[in-house]
Protein backbone atom coordinates (compact mmCIF):
# COMPACT_ATOMS: atom_id res chain seq x y z
CA UNK A 1 0.00 0.00 0.00
CA UNK A 2 3.11 2.24 0.89
CA UNK A 3 4.10 1.30 -2.19
CA UNK A 4 0.95 2.28 -4.26
CA UNK A 5 0.99 6.03 -2.69
CA UNK A 6 4.61 6.43 -3.64
CA UNK A 7 4.59 5.78 -7.16
CA UNK A 8 1.35 8.19 -6.94
CA UNK A 9 3.65 11.20 -6.54
CA UNK A 10 5.10 10.61 -10.04
CA UNK A 11 3.42 14.10 -11.43
CA UNK A 12 -0.20 12.93 -12.70
CA UNK A 13 0.07 10.50 -15.04
CA UNK A 14 -0.81 11.69 -19.03
CA UNK A 15 -3.88 10.19 -19.93
CA UNK A 16 -3.02 7.14 -22.11
CA UNK A 17 -6.85 7.36 -21.78
CA UNK A 18 -9.28 5.98 -24.34
CA UNK A 19 -9.95 2.19 -24.60
CA UNK A 20 -6.38 1.47 -25.53
CA UNK A 21 -4.41 2.83 -23.13
CA UNK A 22 -7.38 0.75 -20.41
CA UNK A 23 -7.29 -2.54 -23.06
CA UNK A 24 -5.69 -5.30 -20.58
CA UNK A 25 -8.07 -4.04 -17.78
CA UNK A 26 -11.20 -4.39 -19.72
CA UNK A 27 -9.97 -7.74 -21.29
CA UNK A 28 -9.12 -8.91 -17.95
CA UNK A 29 -12.70 -7.87 -16.26
CA UNK A 30 -15.09 -8.52 -19.28
CA UNK A 31 -13.68 -11.16 -21.03
CA UNK A 32 -14.06 -13.94 -17.99
CA UNK A 33 -16.94 -12.53 -17.00
CA UNK A 34 -18.89 -12.32 -19.92
CA UNK A 35 -17.71 -15.87 -21.58
CA UNK A 36 -19.25 -17.28 -18.03
CA UNK A 37 -22.34 -15.11 -18.22
CA UNK A 38 -22.62 -15.87 -21.53
CA UNK A 39 -21.95 -19.67 -21.89
CA UNK A 40 -24.65 -20.16 -19.12
CA UNK A 41 -27.64 -18.13 -20.66
CA UNK A 42 -26.59 -18.89 -24.86
CA UNK A 43 -26.01 -22.92 -23.62
CA UNK A 44 -29.86 -23.22 -21.98
CA UNK A 45 -31.52 -21.08 -24.58
CA UNK A 46 -29.73 -23.22 -26.87
CA UNK A 47 -30.96 -26.98 -24.63
CA UNK A 48 -34.51 -25.65 -24.55
CA UNK A 49 -34.55 -24.74 -28.41
CA UNK A 50 -33.41 -28.52 -29.33
CA UNK A 51 -36.01 -29.94 -27.18
CA UNK A 52 -38.35 -28.24 -29.39
CA UNK A 53 -36.96 -29.66 -32.33
CA UNK A 54 -37.07 -32.97 -34.02
CA UNK A 55 -33.53 -33.16 -33.50
CA UNK A 56 -31.90 -37.19 -33.04
CA UNK A 57 -28.54 -38.20 -33.87
CA UNK A 58 -27.47 -34.64 -34.71
CA UNK A 59 -29.30 -31.02 -33.90
CA UNK A 60 -31.68 -30.19 -36.77
CA UNK A 61 -34.32 -27.13 -36.98
CA UNK A 62 -37.68 -27.64 -37.09
CA UNK A 63 -40.49 -27.56 -34.38
CA UNK A 64 -42.25 -30.37 -33.00
CA UNK A 65 -43.65 -28.49 -29.91
CA UNK A 66 -44.12 -30.38 -27.48
CA UNK A 67 -43.68 -34.15 -29.00
CA UNK A 68 -40.51 -34.43 -27.26
CA UNK A 69 -41.27 -33.58 -23.86
CA UNK A 70 -44.62 -36.00 -24.02
CA UNK A 71 -42.38 -38.94 -25.31
CA UNK A 72 -39.94 -38.50 -22.29
CA UNK A 73 -42.67 -38.26 -20.03
CA UNK A 74 -44.84 -41.03 -21.29
CA UNK A 75 -41.68 -43.18 -21.45
CA UNK A 76 -41.03 -45.92 -18.71
CA UNK A 77 -37.69 -45.02 -17.94
CA UNK A 78 -38.80 -41.28 -16.79
CA UNK A 79 -41.68 -42.75 -14.86
CA UNK A 80 -39.17 -45.02 -12.83
CA UNK A 81 -36.59 -41.93 -12.62
CA UNK A 82 -39.00 -39.58 -11.29
CA UNK A 83 -40.90 -41.92 -9.00
CA UNK A 84 -37.26 -43.08 -7.78
CA UNK A 85 -36.28 -39.44 -7.55
CA UNK A 86 -39.35 -38.34 -5.29
CA UNK A 87 -38.58 -41.42 -3.14
CA UNK A 88 -34.37 -40.74 -3.54
CA UNK A 89 -35.15 -36.68 -2.35
CA UNK A 90 -37.30 -37.28 0.54
CA UNK A 91 -35.81 -40.00 2.33
CA UNK A 92 -32.23 -38.65 1.83
CA UNK A 93 -32.83 -35.10 2.82
CA UNK A 94 -35.31 -36.27 6.06
CA UNK A 95 -32.50 -38.74 6.99
CA UNK A 96 -29.66 -36.49 6.69
CA UNK A 97 -31.03 -34.23 8.80
CA UNK A 98 -31.89 -35.75 11.16
CA UNK A 99 -28.36 -37.42 11.37
CA UNK A 100 -26.91 -34.08 10.61
CA UNK A 101 -28.77 -32.98 13.53
CA UNK A 102 -28.07 -35.34 15.64
CA UNK A 103 -24.57 -35.26 15.01
CA UNK A 104 -24.24 -31.64 15.67
CA UNK A 105 -26.49 -31.77 19.27
CA UNK A 106 -24.07 -34.52 20.04
CA UNK A 107 -20.81 -32.50 19.05
CA UNK A 108 -22.29 -29.18 21.14
CA UNK A 109 -21.56 -31.40 24.21
CA UNK A 110 -18.29 -30.23 25.00
CA UNK A 111 -17.19 -33.89 24.41
CA UNK A 112 -13.44 -34.42 24.39
CA UNK A 113 -12.13 -34.79 20.98
CA UNK A 114 -14.80 -33.12 19.06
CA UNK A 115 -11.91 -32.02 16.31
CA UNK A 116 -11.35 -35.22 15.57
CA UNK A 117 -14.90 -36.66 15.53
CA UNK A 118 -15.75 -33.99 13.69
CA UNK A 119 -13.11 -34.69 10.79
CA UNK A 120 -14.12 -38.14 10.70
CA UNK A 121 -17.54 -36.82 9.88
CA UNK A 122 -16.68 -34.98 7.46
CA UNK A 123 -13.93 -37.02 5.52
CA UNK A 124 -16.91 -38.26 2.72
CA UNK A 125 -17.42 -35.07 1.44
CA UNK A 126 -13.70 -34.52 -0.02
CA UNK A 127 -14.41 -38.12 -1.64
CA UNK A 128 -15.33 -38.11 -5.20
CA UNK A 129 -18.72 -40.28 -5.55
CA UNK A 130 -17.37 -42.42 -8.37
CA UNK A 131 -15.52 -43.75 -4.82
CA UNK A 132 -18.01 -43.46 -2.63
CA UNK A 133 -20.68 -45.41 -4.85
CA UNK A 134 -17.56 -47.75 -5.85
CA UNK A 135 -16.94 -48.69 -1.97
CA UNK A 136 -20.79 -48.91 -1.39
CA UNK A 137 -20.93 -50.81 -4.60
CA UNK A 138 -18.79 -53.57 -3.01
CA UNK A 139 -20.17 -53.50 1.00
CA UNK A 140 -23.55 -53.85 -0.18
CA UNK A 141 -22.85 -56.63 -2.78
CA UNK A 142 -24.87 -59.62 -1.08
CA UNK A 143 -21.96 -61.99 -2.82
CA UNK A 144 -18.47 -60.25 -1.44
CA UNK A 145 -20.09 -57.50 1.08
CA UNK A 146 -21.66 -57.39 4.86
CA UNK A 147 -24.20 -60.18 4.05
CA UNK A 148 -21.26 -62.81 3.09
CA UNK A 149 -19.74 -61.57 6.17
CA UNK A 150 -22.07 -62.33 8.26
CA UNK A 151 -22.65 -65.31 6.42
CA UNK A 152 -19.07 -66.32 7.59
CA UNK A 153 -19.49 -65.46 11.04
CA UNK A 154 -21.81 -68.39 11.24
CA UNK A 155 -25.38 -66.12 10.74
CA UNK A 156 -26.33 -68.16 6.88
CA UNK A 157 -29.43 -66.78 7.24
CA UNK A 158 -28.80 -63.47 7.26
CA UNK A 159 -30.23 -61.32 4.28
CA UNK A 160 -29.26 -58.11 3.20
CA UNK A 161 -29.34 -58.14 -0.80
CA UNK A 162 -30.69 -54.73 -1.30
CA UNK A 163 -28.21 -53.51 -3.90
CA UNK A 164 -30.12 -57.01 -6.12
CA UNK A 165 -33.70 -56.19 -4.94
CA UNK A 166 -35.40 -54.42 -7.56
CA UNK A 167 -37.77 -52.53 -4.67
CA UNK A 168 -35.05 -51.94 -2.06
CA UNK A 169 -31.99 -50.84 -4.36
CA UNK A 170 -33.07 -47.33 -4.22
CA UNK A 171 -32.58 -47.55 -0.62
CA UNK A 172 -28.79 -48.43 -1.34
CA UNK A 173 -28.41 -45.20 -2.70
CA UNK A 174 -29.68 -43.39 0.28
CA UNK A 175 -27.09 -45.03 2.55
CA UNK A 176 -24.56 -43.77 0.12
CA UNK A 177 -25.44 -40.58 -0.04
CA UNK A 178 -26.08 -40.07 3.67
CA UNK A 179 -23.09 -41.58 4.37
CA UNK A 180 -21.06 -38.83 1.71
CA UNK A 181 -22.99 -35.61 3.01
CA UNK A 182 -24.95 -35.77 6.53
CA UNK A 183 -21.61 -34.35 7.48
CA UNK A 184 -22.27 -30.83 5.40
CA UNK A 185 -25.50 -31.01 7.19
CA UNK A 186 -23.82 -31.51 10.51
CA UNK A 187 -21.25 -28.72 9.78
CA UNK A 188 -23.64 -26.14 9.33
CA UNK A 189 -25.64 -27.17 12.16
CA UNK A 190 -22.90 -26.96 14.80
CA UNK A 191 -22.18 -23.67 13.34
CA UNK A 192 -26.31 -22.76 14.12
CA UNK A 193 -26.10 -24.04 17.44
CA UNK A 194 -22.26 -22.29 18.42
CA UNK A 195 -23.85 -19.02 17.51
CA UNK A 196 -26.77 -19.11 19.69
CA UNK A 197 -27.11 -16.03 22.64
CA UNK A 198 -25.54 -18.29 25.67
CA UNK A 199 -27.68 -15.05 27.77
CA UNK A 200 -31.28 -16.79 26.32
CA UNK A 201 -29.74 -20.55 27.39
CA UNK A 202 -28.69 -18.82 30.97
CA UNK A 203 -32.19 -17.01 31.11
CA UNK A 204 -34.21 -20.71 30.19
CA UNK A 205 -32.10 -22.06 33.19
CA UNK A 206 -32.72 -20.29 35.26
CA UNK A 207 -36.32 -20.47 34.30
CA UNK A 208 -36.02 -24.07 35.56
CA UNK A 209 -36.22 -25.65 32.04
CA UNK A 210 -34.17 -28.39 31.45
CA UNK A 211 -32.05 -29.88 28.90
CA UNK A 212 -34.31 -31.33 26.65
CA UNK A 213 -36.70 -27.94 26.81
CA UNK A 214 -34.36 -25.89 26.11
CA UNK A 215 -33.37 -27.48 22.97
CA UNK A 216 -37.07 -27.85 22.16
CA UNK A 217 -38.03 -24.31 22.65
CA UNK A 218 -35.10 -22.31 22.57
CA UNK A 219 -32.24 -23.56 20.31
CA UNK A 220 -33.82 -25.19 17.72
CA UNK A 221 -36.01 -22.82 16.38
CA UNK A 222 -32.84 -20.88 15.78
CA UNK A 223 -32.15 -23.26 13.37
CA UNK A 224 -34.80 -22.94 10.71
CA UNK A 225 -32.94 -20.96 8.35
CA UNK A 226 -29.74 -23.24 8.61
CA UNK A 227 -32.24 -26.02 8.14
CA UNK A 228 -33.96 -24.57 5.07
CA UNK A 229 -30.19 -23.93 3.32
CA UNK A 230 -29.40 -27.45 4.09
CA UNK A 231 -32.77 -28.88 2.63
CA UNK A 232 -31.96 -26.67 -0.24
CA UNK A 233 -28.66 -27.56 -1.49
CA UNK A 234 -29.34 -31.35 -0.76
CA UNK A 235 -32.38 -31.07 -2.96
CA UNK A 236 -30.19 -29.99 -5.36
CA UNK A 237 -27.37 -32.58 -5.04
CA UNK A 238 -30.17 -35.26 -5.20
CA UNK A 239 -32.14 -33.93 -8.31
CA UNK A 240 -28.46 -33.76 -10.39
CA UNK A 241 -27.32 -37.28 -8.38
CA UNK A 242 -25.45 -38.95 -11.67
CA UNK A 243 -22.03 -40.09 -10.55
CA UNK A 244 -22.84 -41.81 -7.39
CA UNK A 245 -25.64 -44.26 -9.22
CA UNK A 246 -23.90 -44.68 -11.95
CA UNK A 247 -20.61 -46.14 -9.67
CA UNK A 248 -23.48 -47.85 -7.71
CA UNK A 249 -25.73 -49.52 -9.20
CA UNK A 250 -25.93 -47.89 -13.08
CA UNK A 251 -29.71 -47.31 -12.76
CA UNK A 252 -30.23 -51.34 -11.82
CA UNK A 253 -30.94 -53.89 -11.07
CA UNK A 254 -32.94 -53.26 -14.39
CA UNK A 255 -33.71 -49.78 -14.48
CA UNK A 256 -35.26 -49.96 -11.11
CA UNK A 257 -32.13 -47.41 -9.66
CA UNK A 258 -32.56 -44.73 -12.72
CA UNK A 259 -32.55 -41.15 -11.71
CA UNK A 260 -33.38 -38.26 -14.53
CA UNK A 261 -29.96 -37.56 -15.00
CA UNK A 262 -29.05 -41.11 -15.53
CA UNK A 263 -32.19 -40.51 -18.71
CA UNK A 264 -30.95 -37.45 -19.79
CA UNK A 265 -27.46 -38.77 -20.51
CA UNK A 266 -29.02 -42.37 -21.76
CA UNK A 267 -31.29 -40.35 -23.93
CA UNK A 268 -27.81 -37.91 -25.70
CA UNK A 269 -25.40 -40.02 -25.45
CA UNK A 270 -26.19 -43.65 -25.82
CA UNK A 271 -29.80 -43.35 -27.50
CA UNK A 272 -29.07 -40.50 -29.53
CA UNK A 273 -32.20 -38.69 -28.75
CA UNK A 274 -30.67 -35.27 -28.87
CA UNK A 275 -34.22 -33.55 -28.84
CA UNK A 276 -35.63 -35.52 -26.28
CA UNK A 277 -32.27 -35.90 -23.57
CA UNK A 278 -32.64 -31.95 -24.38
CA UNK A 279 -35.92 -32.22 -23.28
CA UNK A 280 -35.51 -34.50 -20.01
CA UNK A 281 -32.65 -31.93 -19.40
CA UNK A 282 -35.32 -28.85 -19.23
CA UNK A 283 -37.50 -31.04 -17.03
CA UNK A 284 -34.65 -31.42 -14.63
CA UNK A 285 -34.05 -28.03 -14.55
CA UNK A 286 -37.49 -27.63 -13.87
CA UNK A 287 -37.98 -29.92 -11.40
CA UNK A 288 -34.69 -27.54 -9.40
CA UNK A 289 -36.90 -24.76 -10.13
CA UNK A 290 -39.74 -26.01 -8.69
CA UNK A 291 -37.43 -26.45 -5.28
CA UNK A 292 -35.29 -23.23 -6.09
CA UNK A 293 -38.11 -20.11 -6.74
CA UNK A 294 -39.23 -20.75 -3.18
CA UNK A 295 -35.94 -20.47 -1.95
CA UNK A 296 -34.94 -17.76 -3.81
CA UNK A 297 -38.60 -15.57 -2.67
CA UNK A 298 -38.17 -17.06 0.82
CA UNK A 299 -34.18 -15.63 1.23
CA UNK A 300 -35.60 -12.30 -0.43
CA UNK A 301 -38.81 -11.65 2.35
CA UNK A 302 -36.17 -12.84 4.77
CA UNK A 303 -33.25 -9.96 3.42
CA UNK A 304 -35.70 -7.47 2.84
CA UNK A 305 -37.07 -7.88 6.88
CA UNK A 306 -33.40 -7.66 8.14
CA UNK A 307 -32.96 -4.40 6.25
CA UNK A 308 -36.10 -3.12 7.53
CA UNK A 309 -35.41 -4.07 11.17
CA UNK B 1 -19.01 -20.48 26.08
CA UNK B 2 -22.05 -22.07 26.95
CA UNK B 3 -22.48 -24.32 30.39
CA UNK B 4 -23.33 -28.00 28.93
CA UNK B 5 -22.72 -29.91 31.85
CA UNK B 6 -26.14 -29.65 32.52
CA UNK B 7 -26.32 -32.29 30.02
CA UNK B 8 -26.87 -36.05 32.00
CA UNK B 9 -25.66 -39.36 30.14
CA UNK B 10 -22.69 -38.04 29.15
CA UNK B 11 -21.84 -42.25 28.70
CA UNK B 12 -24.43 -42.44 25.99
CA UNK B 13 -23.13 -39.71 24.31
CA UNK B 14 -19.79 -40.98 24.46
CA UNK B 15 -21.36 -44.15 22.94
CA UNK B 16 -23.29 -42.86 20.21
CA UNK B 17 -20.48 -40.78 18.92
CA UNK B 18 -18.23 -43.19 18.86
CA UNK B 19 -20.61 -45.84 16.83
CA UNK B 20 -21.20 -42.97 14.33
CA UNK B 21 -17.43 -42.30 14.00
CA UNK B 22 -17.13 -46.35 13.28
CA UNK B 23 -19.82 -45.75 10.47
CA UNK B 24 -18.37 -43.47 8.61
CA UNK B 25 -14.60 -44.92 9.17
CA UNK B 26 -15.75 -47.57 8.10
CA UNK B 27 -15.57 -47.85 5.00
CA UNK B 28 -12.72 -46.16 4.33
CA UNK B 29 -10.91 -48.93 7.05
CA UNK B 30 -12.02 -51.95 4.69
CA UNK B 31 -11.06 -50.68 1.38
CA UNK B 32 -7.74 -50.10 2.84
CA UNK B 33 -7.59 -53.34 4.68
CA UNK B 34 -8.84 -54.97 1.22
CA UNK B 35 -5.92 -52.80 -0.56
CA UNK B 36 -3.24 -54.94 1.18
CA UNK B 37 -5.51 -58.52 0.80
CA UNK B 38 -4.66 -60.61 -2.17
CA UNK B 39 -7.14 -61.37 -4.82
CA UNK B 40 -7.94 -64.54 -4.28
CA UNK B 41 -7.85 -64.28 -0.03
CA UNK B 42 -10.70 -61.63 -0.66
CA UNK B 43 -12.80 -63.92 -2.94
CA UNK B 44 -12.49 -66.64 -0.54
CA UNK B 45 -14.12 -65.04 2.21
CA UNK B 46 -15.82 -61.35 2.38
CA UNK B 47 -14.63 -57.65 1.89
CA UNK B 48 -14.30 -57.48 5.36
CA UNK B 49 -11.43 -58.82 6.44
CA UNK B 50 -8.30 -58.80 8.32
CA UNK B 51 -4.95 -59.43 5.45
CA UNK B 52 -3.70 -62.84 6.27
CA UNK B 53 -0.65 -61.84 3.78
CA UNK B 54 0.51 -58.05 3.31
CA UNK B 55 0.14 -57.68 -0.66
CA UNK B 56 1.75 -54.73 -1.27
CA UNK B 57 1.78 -55.42 -4.88
CA UNK B 58 -1.49 -54.55 -5.32
CA UNK B 59 -0.51 -50.67 -4.67
CA UNK B 60 1.84 -51.57 -7.72
CA UNK B 61 -0.48 -52.90 -9.86
CA UNK B 62 -2.85 -50.35 -9.54
CA UNK B 63 -0.63 -48.00 -10.33
CA UNK B 64 1.09 -49.51 -13.66
CA UNK B 65 0.23 -52.89 -14.50
CA UNK B 66 -3.56 -53.41 -14.15
CA UNK B 67 -5.83 -53.62 -16.76
CA UNK B 68 -8.65 -50.23 -17.45
CA UNK B 69 -10.49 -51.42 -20.45
CA UNK B 70 -8.29 -52.72 -22.71
CA UNK B 71 -5.31 -51.17 -21.91
CA UNK B 72 -2.82 -52.47 -19.23
CA UNK B 73 -1.15 -49.60 -17.70
CA UNK B 74 -2.37 -49.06 -14.35
CA UNK B 75 -4.37 -46.17 -13.23
CA UNK B 76 -0.70 -44.11 -13.73
CA UNK B 77 -1.98 -42.02 -17.47
CA UNK B 78 -5.44 -41.10 -15.86
CA UNK B 79 -3.89 -39.74 -12.44
CA UNK B 80 -1.91 -37.60 -15.05
CA UNK B 81 -4.71 -37.11 -17.22
CA UNK B 82 -6.71 -35.73 -13.90
CA UNK B 83 -3.82 -33.81 -12.76
CA UNK B 84 -3.05 -32.13 -16.14
CA UNK B 85 -6.46 -31.12 -16.08
CA UNK B 86 -7.02 -30.11 -12.18
CA UNK B 87 -3.82 -27.68 -11.57
CA UNK B 88 -4.01 -26.09 -14.71
CA UNK B 89 -7.75 -25.16 -14.50
CA UNK B 90 -7.62 -24.33 -10.72
CA UNK B 91 -5.23 -22.11 -11.07
CA UNK B 92 -6.73 -20.15 -14.19
CA UNK B 93 -10.44 -20.31 -13.00
CA UNK B 94 -9.06 -18.88 -9.30
CA UNK B 95 -6.86 -16.11 -10.88
CA UNK B 96 -9.57 -15.14 -13.51
CA UNK B 97 -12.38 -15.29 -10.46
CA UNK B 98 -9.95 -13.17 -7.86
CA UNK B 99 -9.51 -10.53 -11.33
CA UNK B 100 -13.53 -10.64 -11.81
CA UNK B 101 -14.07 -10.59 -7.98
CA UNK B 102 -11.98 -7.33 -7.14
CA UNK B 103 -14.03 -5.94 -10.46
CA UNK B 104 -17.44 -6.64 -9.32
CA UNK B 105 -17.28 -5.89 -5.83
CA UNK B 106 -14.58 -2.95 -5.27
CA UNK B 107 -14.10 -1.22 -8.94
CA UNK B 108 -17.67 -1.00 -9.59
CA UNK B 109 -18.80 -0.88 -13.27
CA UNK B 110 -21.61 -0.17 -14.98
CA UNK B 111 -24.06 -3.46 -15.42
CA UNK B 112 -21.75 -5.36 -12.39
CA UNK B 113 -24.90 -6.76 -10.61
CA UNK B 114 -26.41 -8.18 -13.66
CA UNK B 115 -23.17 -9.86 -14.55
CA UNK B 116 -22.29 -11.10 -11.44
CA UNK B 117 -25.71 -12.06 -10.60
CA UNK B 118 -25.88 -14.19 -14.18
CA UNK B 119 -22.54 -15.54 -13.15
CA UNK B 120 -23.47 -17.36 -10.03
CA UNK B 121 -26.41 -18.55 -11.84
CA UNK B 122 -24.04 -21.14 -12.87
CA UNK B 123 -24.00 -22.59 -9.07
CA UNK B 124 -27.22 -24.30 -9.41
CA UNK B 125 -27.76 -24.97 -13.78
CA UNK B 126 -27.53 -28.33 -13.99
CA UNK B 127 -24.58 -29.91 -15.75
CA UNK B 128 -27.13 -31.76 -17.93
CA UNK B 129 -28.50 -28.56 -19.43
CA UNK B 130 -24.92 -27.49 -20.49
CA UNK B 131 -23.84 -30.86 -21.79
CA UNK B 132 -25.08 -30.50 -26.32
CA UNK B 133 -23.60 -27.18 -26.20
CA UNK B 134 -20.48 -28.67 -24.65
CA UNK B 135 -20.02 -31.26 -26.69
CA UNK B 136 -20.72 -29.15 -30.29
CA UNK B 137 -18.65 -26.33 -28.85
CA UNK B 138 -15.78 -28.25 -28.19
CA UNK B 139 -15.97 -30.37 -31.18
CA UNK B 140 -16.03 -26.75 -33.23
CA UNK B 141 -12.63 -25.75 -31.78
CA UNK B 142 -10.65 -29.05 -31.98
CA UNK B 143 -11.06 -29.80 -28.30
CA UNK B 144 -13.21 -32.41 -28.05
CA UNK B 145 -11.41 -35.74 -26.50
CA UNK B 146 -8.17 -33.71 -25.05
CA UNK B 147 -7.74 -32.21 -21.51
CA UNK B 148 -7.59 -28.84 -22.72
CA UNK B 149 -10.88 -29.23 -23.70
CA UNK B 150 -12.06 -30.47 -20.30
CA UNK B 151 -9.48 -27.17 -18.57
CA UNK B 152 -11.61 -24.73 -20.84
CA UNK B 153 -14.48 -26.25 -19.32
CA UNK B 154 -13.63 -26.24 -15.61
CA UNK B 155 -12.40 -22.92 -16.07
CA UNK B 156 -15.28 -20.93 -17.81
CA UNK B 157 -17.67 -22.98 -14.92
CA UNK B 158 -15.37 -22.76 -12.12
CA UNK B 159 -15.62 -19.17 -12.35
CA UNK B 160 -19.34 -19.60 -11.10
CA UNK B 161 -17.68 -20.51 -7.78
CA UNK B 162 -14.70 -18.36 -7.89
CA UNK B 163 -15.90 -15.75 -8.50
CA UNK B 164 -18.52 -15.44 -5.55
CA UNK B 165 -16.18 -16.20 -2.94
CA UNK B 166 -13.27 -13.80 -4.23
CA UNK B 167 -16.32 -10.94 -4.55
CA UNK B 168 -18.06 -11.95 -1.11
CA UNK B 169 -14.33 -11.56 0.49
CA UNK B 170 -13.25 -8.18 -1.01
CA UNK B 171 -17.19 -7.22 -0.39
CA UNK B 172 -15.83 -6.43 3.27
CA UNK B 173 -12.24 -4.81 1.87
CA UNK B 174 -12.97 -0.87 2.93
CA UNK B 175 -13.69 1.02 -0.15
CA UNK B 176 -11.62 4.08 1.23
CA UNK B 177 -8.96 2.18 0.55
CA UNK B 178 -9.36 1.46 -3.17
CA UNK B 179 -10.25 5.30 -3.25
CA UNK B 180 -7.52 6.56 -2.38
CA UNK B 181 -5.21 4.48 -4.08
CA UNK B 182 -6.85 5.89 -7.28
CA UNK B 183 -6.51 9.13 -6.27
CA UNK B 184 -2.95 8.59 -6.13
CA UNK B 185 -3.12 7.80 -9.57
CA UNK B 186 -2.88 3.72 -8.91
CA UNK B 187 -4.76 1.50 -11.90
CA UNK B 188 -6.80 -1.11 -11.91
CA UNK B 189 -3.58 -3.70 -12.11
CA UNK B 190 -1.72 -1.85 -9.95
CA UNK B 191 -4.09 -1.93 -7.05
CA UNK B 192 -5.25 -5.54 -7.73
CA UNK B 193 -1.25 -6.76 -7.36
CA UNK B 194 -0.04 -3.91 -4.53
CA UNK B 195 -3.41 -3.92 -2.02
CA UNK B 196 -5.94 -6.91 -3.35
CA UNK B 197 -3.65 -9.45 -3.47
CA UNK B 198 -1.49 -9.49 -0.78
CA UNK B 199 -4.94 -9.19 1.93
CA UNK B 200 -6.38 -12.35 -0.01
CA UNK B 201 -4.18 -15.45 1.25
CA UNK B 202 -7.24 -16.58 2.90
CA UNK B 203 -9.99 -16.64 0.32
CA UNK B 204 -7.05 -17.79 -2.01
CA UNK B 205 -6.37 -21.16 -0.52
CA UNK B 206 -10.19 -21.76 0.10
CA UNK B 207 -10.89 -21.23 -3.47
CA UNK B 208 -7.71 -23.15 -4.31
CA UNK B 209 -8.76 -26.11 -1.74
CA UNK B 210 -12.53 -25.86 -3.33
CA UNK B 211 -11.67 -25.74 -7.03
CA UNK B 212 -8.99 -28.23 -6.68
CA UNK B 213 -11.61 -30.90 -5.22
CA UNK B 214 -14.44 -30.08 -7.08
CA UNK B 215 -11.98 -30.71 -10.79
CA UNK B 216 -10.67 -33.84 -9.28
CA UNK B 217 -13.85 -35.51 -8.65
CA UNK B 218 -15.85 -34.71 -11.64
CA UNK B 219 -17.36 -37.30 -13.53
CA UNK B 220 -19.86 -36.33 -15.66
CA UNK B 221 -18.31 -34.28 -18.55
CA UNK B 222 -14.81 -36.27 -18.22
CA UNK B 223 -16.82 -39.40 -18.92
CA UNK B 224 -18.76 -37.90 -21.69
CA UNK B 225 -16.32 -35.14 -23.49
CA UNK B 226 -13.15 -37.84 -23.19
CA UNK B 227 -12.83 -41.33 -24.27
CA UNK B 228 -9.80 -43.96 -23.84
CA UNK B 229 -6.34 -43.20 -22.67
CA UNK B 230 -7.53 -39.67 -22.40
CA UNK B 231 -10.16 -39.95 -19.33
CA UNK B 232 -9.76 -38.65 -16.18
CA UNK B 233 -9.45 -40.77 -13.09
CA UNK B 234 -12.51 -41.01 -11.89
CA UNK B 235 -14.22 -41.99 -15.49
CA UNK B 236 -11.15 -44.96 -15.59
CA UNK B 237 -12.22 -45.98 -11.87
CA UNK B 238 -15.78 -46.66 -13.44
CA UNK B 239 -14.22 -48.74 -16.55
CA UNK B 240 -11.65 -50.21 -13.92
CA UNK B 241 -14.86 -51.29 -11.10
CA UNK B 242 -16.80 -52.66 -14.00
CA UNK B 243 -17.61 -56.40 -13.62
CA UNK B 244 -15.60 -58.47 -15.42
CA UNK B 245 -15.30 -62.02 -16.65
CA UNK B 246 -12.32 -63.78 -15.03
CA UNK B 247 -11.90 -63.82 -11.21
CA UNK B 248 -12.47 -60.61 -9.57
CA UNK B 249 -9.39 -58.69 -8.33
CA UNK B 250 -10.91 -56.93 -5.47
CA UNK B 251 -7.28 -56.15 -3.98
CA UNK B 252 -6.01 -54.59 -6.93
CA UNK B 253 -9.10 -52.47 -7.17
CA UNK B 254 -9.13 -51.25 -4.14
CA UNK B 255 -5.71 -50.05 -4.46
CA UNK B 256 -6.84 -48.10 -7.51
CA UNK B 257 -9.48 -46.42 -5.65
CA UNK B 258 -7.40 -45.97 -2.72
CA UNK B 259 -4.81 -44.07 -4.87
CA UNK B 260 -7.52 -42.53 -6.84
CA UNK B 261 -9.08 -40.85 -3.53
CA UNK B 262 -5.64 -39.75 -2.19
CA UNK B 263 -5.27 -36.26 -3.48
CA UNK B 264 -8.39 -34.65 -2.26
CA UNK B 265 -8.34 -36.75 1.08
CA UNK B 266 -4.54 -35.44 1.70
CA UNK B 267 -6.33 -32.03 0.77
CA UNK B 268 -8.29 -32.75 3.40
CA UNK B 269 -6.37 -34.04 5.75
CA UNK B 270 -4.13 -30.60 6.01
CA UNK B 271 -6.54 -28.31 4.98
CA UNK B 272 -9.63 -29.31 6.19
CA UNK B 273 -10.40 -25.90 7.70
CA UNK B 274 -10.46 -24.46 4.70
CA UNK B 275 -12.29 -27.27 3.17
CA UNK B 276 -14.89 -26.53 5.50
CA UNK B 277 -14.90 -22.74 4.75
CA UNK B 278 -15.51 -23.51 0.98
CA UNK B 279 -17.89 -25.85 1.77
CA UNK B 280 -20.27 -23.19 3.83
CA UNK B 281 -19.27 -20.27 1.73
CA UNK B 282 -20.28 -22.34 -1.12
CA UNK B 283 -23.76 -23.37 0.53
CA UNK B 284 -24.80 -19.89 1.99
CA UNK B 285 -25.04 -18.55 -1.30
Amino acid sequence: MTDAASTATRPGRPAISGVVGRLPEVLMIWVPLLLSAAHLVSFSIWTIWISFTPSTLVPVTGWVGLRNYNAVLASRNWQIAFDNLLLFGVAFVLLSLITGLLLAILLDQRIRGENVLRSIFLYPLAVSFVVTGTVWSWLLNPGIGIEKLVHDLGWTSFKFDWLVDRDMAIWTIVIAAIWQSSGFAMALFLAGLRSVDSEIIKAAQIDGAGPIRIYRRVILPTLWPITITVVVVQLQFAISAFDLVRALTNGGPGIATQLPALVVYDLMFQRSQLGRGAAAAVLMLLILLAVLLPYAAWRYVQRRQAGHA
Amino acid sequence: MRDRTFVPGRALIYLVVTLFAVAYLAPLVVVVLNSLRSNEEIAQGSMVGWPQHWAWGNYALAWSGFCVAETCAGIRPYMLNSALVTIPATIFSTLLGAVAGYAVSLWRFRGDNWIYGIVTLGLFLPQQMRLLPWTIVLRDIGLINTLWGLVLIHTIQGLSFTVLFCRNYYAAIPHELIRAARIDGAGFFRIFWRIILPLSSPILIVTVIWQFTHIWNEFLYGVTFTTGQQQPVTAALIALSAPVADIPKHGVQSAAVIIAALPTLLIYFFGGRYFVRGLTAGAVK
